[in-house]
């Protein structure tokens, strides 16, 4: 076993992380980016998605792919119920009333799975068998080379539709601005949906790569990837959609970097140091554009 | 509004003490009801032998309790239907101390005025401690089935030994002890990796006793990982250990983590045989069975194992279901089983049942009877060590198709 082919293995095994947090932090970003909320309730959207799938397979014994859709689609629908539920009536309020409702819906979610599920892990049923690619004697697992290639075609898809389709435009320009936004005669109900749906389909695709690297769903399994993928959202510059991508990387090669040199019980507190040395450092992150106070 | 709100809080203060005054009546009906419910029939002489199970008989950790209270009070039961010791009845003074220490105390001290003269319990670690601080003082012969922590029996900090407290049970570190001999015994391993739980003292407390070992017996410990709590990536620290390709992988950790330890593992490409303690009982469920093939993990007790152990199961079921019947149970009925060897000869030393005197003669009566119990977890017998630690082969199981399966007794 040559140094090179472990340090390759290790980059893999970062980028296969980072991609699942790079897919998590690009719904936190884009919900931060529209209506300045940082969503603490969008890990266990990711939580919800995992059970989806496990049960969708385990109980009603369904295709995997139907799993995957069922898991994806059942995101979708949380994300803009909790929303038109939980945000909207709260649009008008200070800040601090939408950041606190998030926290709530966060819990809820938690204690309603406990609740529901048991706080036992379930295990979550192989989605397909996917051989190992050997790169001459270097053997790379299938399902983290699947992991960077899924998340890979869901942000070209994410840039595209953002860049080039009119709805992108208008998710855009109520980022910009919401009131100038309104007067053009931009529907900010549909975009602000639209947003959250977007996200959490990301957050289910999240859901569905995270449970084939680590087949096992719990209560709590969100909170922990949600956080860390809210470092990468700030690392990168939160509201910025390729600053999402490679934070996530970056957390993802960090960890894997930091245990590969032996300090694997510090990966949790490396990561946090991060966010505090950019929130120190450049607050607005490596993509971020500086915010102006609106009067 | 504001007074309204100072009100309801003055209401709910006042409510609160009332529900904290009520919780120890609550405890007394429950305690004296399970006391009367669970006690054997006296002998018609009317003289019997006093015995206290002490344990969480409900809450959290009521699984572990009752499993002890089951299991001793079925060999108790059998020993009574044969007619006793000595002509008199075992009479078993149960009490639930629901997980808490102060209720522990509060039972234990109850016990004795009731007139017990040896005690089976407490059932967790720190319950259990706690009440020998009591026990101790008075000399009462106390066996536990359950309580794992070397500080039940041994004060590491006075380096003194509680001379009358023992157990059926073994301790943490002498899993990992027995590992390491097994890996280069019987597997003829020369080259280990440890991947731990840091942070977490069952998985340390092993991982260190194995490390020890591995150096006495000529194990070569290539790469020491560890982990915290609640991590699903595994993959890095495996990297790590892929490229010192051990012969063994020692994981001392929970199954759930051990089943996407294992996983993660052959997903790299590892082949290393994976070793772990009793928290691997139940990994079945959480990797593949080609992941887990040929896997080892020892374990205080082997369901099916033995003609004693089939019997010991069947008539447990019988009594009691199977819902409580797991490794405590067992440990529990060798409990008793050494508890009434050591009963019988204290009885025939003439001594008044429950003076001091036959206190003192249990106690020894523990130590010299204990080798020739034959217990359904050791079929060797107990030799307790200088710390009053059962000397004991560990049940090897190993993974065969997905099935946790009994290897040897090691």
């Amino acid at each position: 076993m040559s140094v090179f082919s472990t340090i390759l293995r290790q980059i893999v095994n970062g980028l296969q992380s980072g991609s699942i947090y790079a897919l998590v932090a690009l719904g936190y970003s884009m919900v931060y980016g529209i209506i300045t909320l940082l969503n603490f309730a969008h890990g266990d959207i990711i939580m919800v998605g995992a059970y989806i799938a496990w049960l969708s397979m385990a109980k009603f014994s369904m295709h995997p792919a139907f799993a995957i859709l069922a898991a994806i689609l059942g995101c979708t629908l949380l994300g803009m119920l909790i929303e038109k539920a939980a945000y909207k009536p709260l649009r008008g309020s200070p800040r601090i009333s939408l950041l606190i409702t998030a926290i709530g819906v966060s819990f809820l979610l938690e204690n309603l799975s406990q609740m529901v599920f048991g706080a036992k892990a379930q295990v979550i049923p192989t989605f397909f068998e996917i051989p190992s690619i050997y790169l001459g004697s270097i053997e790379l697992s299938g399902t983290a080379l699947i992991t960077l290639l899924a998340a890979a075609v869901s942000m070209v898809l994410l840039t595209f539709l953002v860049q080039k389709t009119k709805m992108g435009k208008a998710m855009r320009a109520v980022a910009e601005d919401t009131d100038a936004a309104q007067l053009m005669g931009i529907n900010i109900n549909h975009t602000i949906s639209f947003t959250f749906a977007i996200g959490s389909a990301l957050a289910g695709i999240g859901a569905i790569l995270y449970c084939s690297a680590y087949p096992q769903a719990t209560p709590t399994m969100g909170s922990m990837l949600g956080l860390k993928a809210f470092v990468a959202a700030v690392l990168g510059g939160i509201g910025s959609i390729p600053g999402a991508m490679i934070g996530g990387f970056a957390i993802g090669l960090a960890e894997s970097l930091v245990s590969a040199i032996g300090l694997s019980v510090w990966r949790d507190g490396v990561v946090f140091a991060i966010l505090i040395i950019v929130l120190l450092v450049k607050p607005t992150g490596i993509l971020g554009r500086p915010m102006r106070e609106k009067v | 509004m504001k007074k309204l709100l100072s009100i309801a809080l003055v209401a709910m203060m006042a409510l609160s003490a009332l529900a904290g005054c009520a919780a120890p009546v609550a405890t007394d009906t429950s305690a004296s009801d399970a006391s009367a419910a669970d006690a054997a029939q006296p002998a018609a002489s009317g003289e019997t032998i006093k015995v206290g199970i002490l344990g969480p008989h409900t809450g959290d950790y009521a699984v572990y309790g009752l499993a002890v209270k089951n299991g001793a009070q079925l060999y108790i039961d059998q020993v009574n239907a044969a007619g006793g010791i000595n002509g008199k009845q075992i009479e078993t003074i149960v009490y639930d101390n629901k997980g808490d220490s102060t209720e522990a105390i509060t039972a234990f001290t109850r016990m004795v005025d009731e007139g017990i003269t040896a005690l089976i319990g407490d059932v967790l670690s720190g319950n259990t401690i706690a009440v020998v601080g009591e026990a101790n003082p008075i000399n009462m012969p106390m066996i536990t089935a359950s309580a794992t922590a070397v500080g039940a029996t041994y004060n590491a900090d006075t380096d003194t030994v509680y001379t009358n407290v023992f157990r059926s049970c073994f301790i943490d570190p002498f899993q990992g002890e027995k590992m390491a001999q097994y890996a280069a015994e019987k597997l003829g391993a020369k080259t280990a990796a440890v991947l731990t739980m840091t942070g977490d003292d069952y998985s340390v407390g092993l991982a260190d006793a194995f490390k020890a070992k591995c150096a006495e017996v000529g194990i070569n410990v290539v790469a020491d990982e560890g982990y915290s709590k609640g991590d699903v990536d595994f993959k890095a620290q495996l990297t790590n250990i892929l490229a010192t390709a051990p012969d063994v992988i020692f994981c001392p950790n929970y199954y759930q983590d051990d089943g996407m330890i294992v996983t993660q593992a052959r997903e790299l490409g590892l082949t290393s045989t994976f070793l772990g303690g009793d928290g691997w009982a139940g990994v079945s469920a959480y990797a593949s069975a080609a992941d887990l093939e040929g896997s080892y993990f020892c374990s205080a007790y082997a369901p099916g194992s033995t003609d004693a152990v089939k019997k010991f199961e069947a008539d447990y079921t019988a009594a009691y279901g199977a819902d409580t019947l797991n490794m405590f149970a067992a440990t529990a009925y060798d409990a008793a089983q050494i508890l009434v060897a050591a009963l019988t000869k204290a009885e025939a030393s003439g001594a008044a049942t429950g003076s001091d005197e036959y206190k003192q003669a249990v106690i020894d009566a523990i130590k010299t009877e204990g080798p020739s119990v034959v217990g359904i977890t050791s079929e060797t017998g107990y030799t307790f060590d200088e710390h009053n630690n059962p000397i004991k082969s560990a049940v090897i199981m190993t993974l065969t198709d997905g099935v946790e399966t009994f290897k040897e007794m090691y």
